[in-house]
């Protein structure tokens, strides 16, 4: 396969606070090509959010630091580049769309000022193409009447739109790479499945790689190309997406595709993963599973298992699993 | 037949929207629930889902007699509701309960854990002290927690737990009832089905009745025997669960299921059906089919009979309700006093 347009290892970010060290991400890798789609998924507060913040290094400072790994986009490493480059990275190749459209966008500002902005300083134009060009921005992601749309203030917009602005501004610059962090969470499914839509339109209509976190295993299921699996701050499995489904490796990703309800299947009973999540700060030794585990040994609890390759394009963190000859997939992980 | 536990008629709760300081007047109203009729039978799990503000709290609410309706009845156990004095509703209070979807803000801060169980026995006035005690720790331990817990305070709990304990105090009162409103949607995906089970397990234990309020379809399927779908205030289809899905029938909720994104790759849809634009406003409801401005399939009536006529909730038979032109059937029977005749 060709180069990764990011291809990221063993990135390590931590908060360093009264309470302790925060291990917010302590173990990534992943790699995500021109055109695709990666998915990272995990519970709330697995690291998903600081993995993306420190790609575009805006991880808040004193406290959070990134202080191991690599991250290689076009196999320069983001992490060795002075402030000064990495603006120029910032919003421009490296796009970032959140959850909350609204932390995005200036309240007091129309979006088309915030776009225009955007523009002018990504592509030094004047004001009138800049005009134009956010106008036909907002048409590209589906704004209706946005020549005079483009006039009015986010809280003139609905959920939805608001989200459709962001991805504009995103988009306006042209990046090579698309982060979108959790971007339909908090849209009902109707608007998400717009949103959705939207986005797999940008991957193929300009080759954008997108990186797209979600908690959401439809909506993995649906979208990606590649998946990473997080949990306690470490990717645990990676692969491509129907691998991941039809011969999950890793007992938290099968007891994930357990524990949900299908649409149009009736389980009478789910089968739920036991316990919850940990915290990072008091983190047991070991595998941060191995308390919620299903198939936990002595050893799970001592050392804590590397990221190991299993197949061509799988890996896995797990004593037990990573070695086991390919079984049948569990029940209810495929149909 | 099995016994109807409650009984809902042309039930609306309109908002009203007020304008100016002094002069407070009334200038409209938010139309959060616009007449909808339903029964729930007795053991059974009603799910409702639609979006967000199409009105499922708030139907809920009104259920619950926590908030008063603009108009409409609500029976339950074959007593009417809805004129009841306080000191008449309270032995009623006693039969239904509710869960919230957010176990942050359904939990006093300030209070132990053990006392917000035992608050509605106290309010209830339904035990000693002593046996109140040893009920919290037993509804603990019913709900899978240490009875330990009782004198800890919620900020010391996972979002599963005091989801958990949450449902400890709905059923500290023995209740026939519980509207459950999204009670999952705000925990994490691993810890979602352990307290699906445990309100699974509980029904079977104390012969529960669920009015199952959620917006993620998958999880109202798999809970649920039938399934109401609201659209802005209105029922629009209602079925058994495994009909709903397999067959729906009106348009919106064709396109719920459409929209929904299946957790399998192997099944990726390609066609999907989008909708278009965004929810009206439930001030003012678009005329006819309320769902007319997004539905696909406005075009297939005649006479722009959608844009003008709002469609009645009729049976399709077997108990399938829908309310959509395209679909000529008989008003509902058991629901013929409060539907509109076209
Ligand atoms: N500024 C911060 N200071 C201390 N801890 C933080 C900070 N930001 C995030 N964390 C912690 O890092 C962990 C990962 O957070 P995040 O990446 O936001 O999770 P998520 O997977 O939900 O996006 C969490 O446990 C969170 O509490
Ligand atoms: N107390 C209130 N005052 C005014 N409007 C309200 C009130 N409660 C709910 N609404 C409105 O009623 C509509 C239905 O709300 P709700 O029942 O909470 O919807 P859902 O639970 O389906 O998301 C929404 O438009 C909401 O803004
Ligand atoms: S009544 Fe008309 S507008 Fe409403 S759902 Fe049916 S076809 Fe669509
Ligand atoms: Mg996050
Ligand atoms: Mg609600």
């Amino acid at each position: 396969m060709a180069e990764p347009l990011l291809k990221v290892s063993g990135l390590q970010t931590h908060f360093f606070t009264e309470e302790g060290v925060v291990k917010a991400v302590d173990g990534v890798d992943f790699e995500v090509h021109r055109g695709q789609v990666l998915g990272i998924v995990g519970e709330s507060g697995c690291g998903k959010s600081v993995t993306t913040l420190s790609i575009l290094r805006l991880v808040a400072a004193p406290q959070g630091r990134t202080v191991g790994g690599q991250i290689l986009f076009k196999g320069q490493d983001l992490l060795k580049l002075p402030e000064a480059q990495m603006r120029g990275i910032r919003g421009n190749r490296i796009a970032l769309i959140s959850q909350d459209p609204l932390t995005s966008l200036n309240p007091v500002l129309t979006v088309g000022e915030q776009i225009m902005e955007a523009i002018i300083l990504h592509q030094h134009v004047d004001r009138r193409t800049a005009r134009k060009k956010a106008i036909a921005a907002l048409e590209a992601v589906g704004i209706p009447s946005a020549a005079s749309r483009i006039d009015e203030y986010p809280h003139q917009f609905s959920g939805g739109m608001r989200q459709r602005v962001v991805i504009a501004m995103a988009l306006s610059c042209e990046p090579e790479l698309l982060i979108a962090d959790e971007p339909t969470t908090a849209l009902d499914v109707t608007i998400q499945a717009q949103i959705l839509a939207l986005m797999d339109d940008i991957r193929r209509q300009r080759e954008a790689a997108i990186i797209l976190i979600t908690h959401d295993l439809g909506v993995v299921a649906e979208m990606c190309d590649y998946v990473a699996v997080m949990y306690a701050g470490k990717v645990v499995e990676y692969s491509d997406v129907a691998t991941i489904f039809a011969n999950p490796k890793h007992p938290y990703t099968r007891g994930l595709l357990k524990s949900i309800p299908q649409l149009g299947e009736k389980k009478s009973r789910l089968v739920p993963i036991e316990g919850q999540p940990p915290s990072l700060a008091l983190l047991p030794p070991g595998c941060a599973f191995a308390p919620r585990c299903t198939e936990y040994t002595r050893k799970c609890s001592q050392q804590m298992p590397l990221l190991e390759q299993i197949d061509t394009n799988h890996m896995v963190r797990c004593w037990v699993t990573a070695g086991q000859q390919d079984t049948p997939a569990p029940a209810g992980a495929t149909r | 037949m099995t016994d109807k536990l409650l009984e809902v008629k042309d039930l609306k709760k309109h908002f009203p929207i007020h304008r100016g300081i002094v002069f407070r007047r009334e200038v409209g109203a938010v139309k959060a629930v616009d007449g909808i009729s339903f029964d729930v039978l007795k053991g059974e799990t009603l799910g409702l889902v639609g979006e967000s503000g199409c009105g499922k709290s708030t139907t809920g609410r009104l259920i619950l007699r926590l908030i008063e309706p603009t108009s409409g009845s609500v029976r339950f156990g074959g007593t009417d509701l809805l004129p009841l004095k306080d000191r008449d509703m309270r032995p009623m209070r006693r039969r239904m309960q509710i869960v919230f979807q957010n176990p942050y803000g359904s939990l006093d801060p300030r209070m132990m854990v053990g006392d917000s169980i035992a608050e509605p026995l106290r309010v209830h006035k339904l035990m000693d002290g002593k046996q109140i005690q040893q009920r919290v720790k037993e509804l603990l331990e019913r709900v899978g927690m240490s009875p330990t817990y009782a004198n800890r305070y919620p900020h010391e709990f996972s979002g599963g737990q005091r989801q958990r304990i949450g449902i400890a105090r709905a059923l500290a009162i023995n209740p026939e009832f519980i509207v459950a409103d999204e009670p999952v949607s705000a925990l994490d995906v691993s810890v979602q089905a352990q307290v699906l089970n445990l309100l699974a397990d509980l029904q079977d234990e104390f012969k529960l009745t669920y009015l199952f309020i959620a917006h993620n379809l998958a999880t109202v399927q798999h809970i649920s025997d039938r399934v109401a779908v609201m659209y802005l205030g209105k029922m629009v289809e209602l079925a058994s669960s495994d009909r709903l899905y397999a067959e729906p029938k009106h348009p919106y909720t064709q396109a719920l299921l459409s929209a929904a994104p299946i957790a399998d790759p192997t099944q990726r849809k390609r066609d999907r059906m989008l909708l278009q634009g965004d929810l009206p406003s439930p001030v003012n409801p678009p005329s006819g089919c309320r769902f007319h401005t997004r539905c696909p399939l406005v075009n297939e009536v005649s006479n722009n009979l959608c844009k003008t006529e709002d469609p009645p909730l009729g049976d399709l038979g077997g108990g399938h309700l829908v309310a959509c032109h395209l679909h000529k059937v008989a008003p509902a029977s058991h629901l013929l006093a409060t539907v509109p005749r076209a």
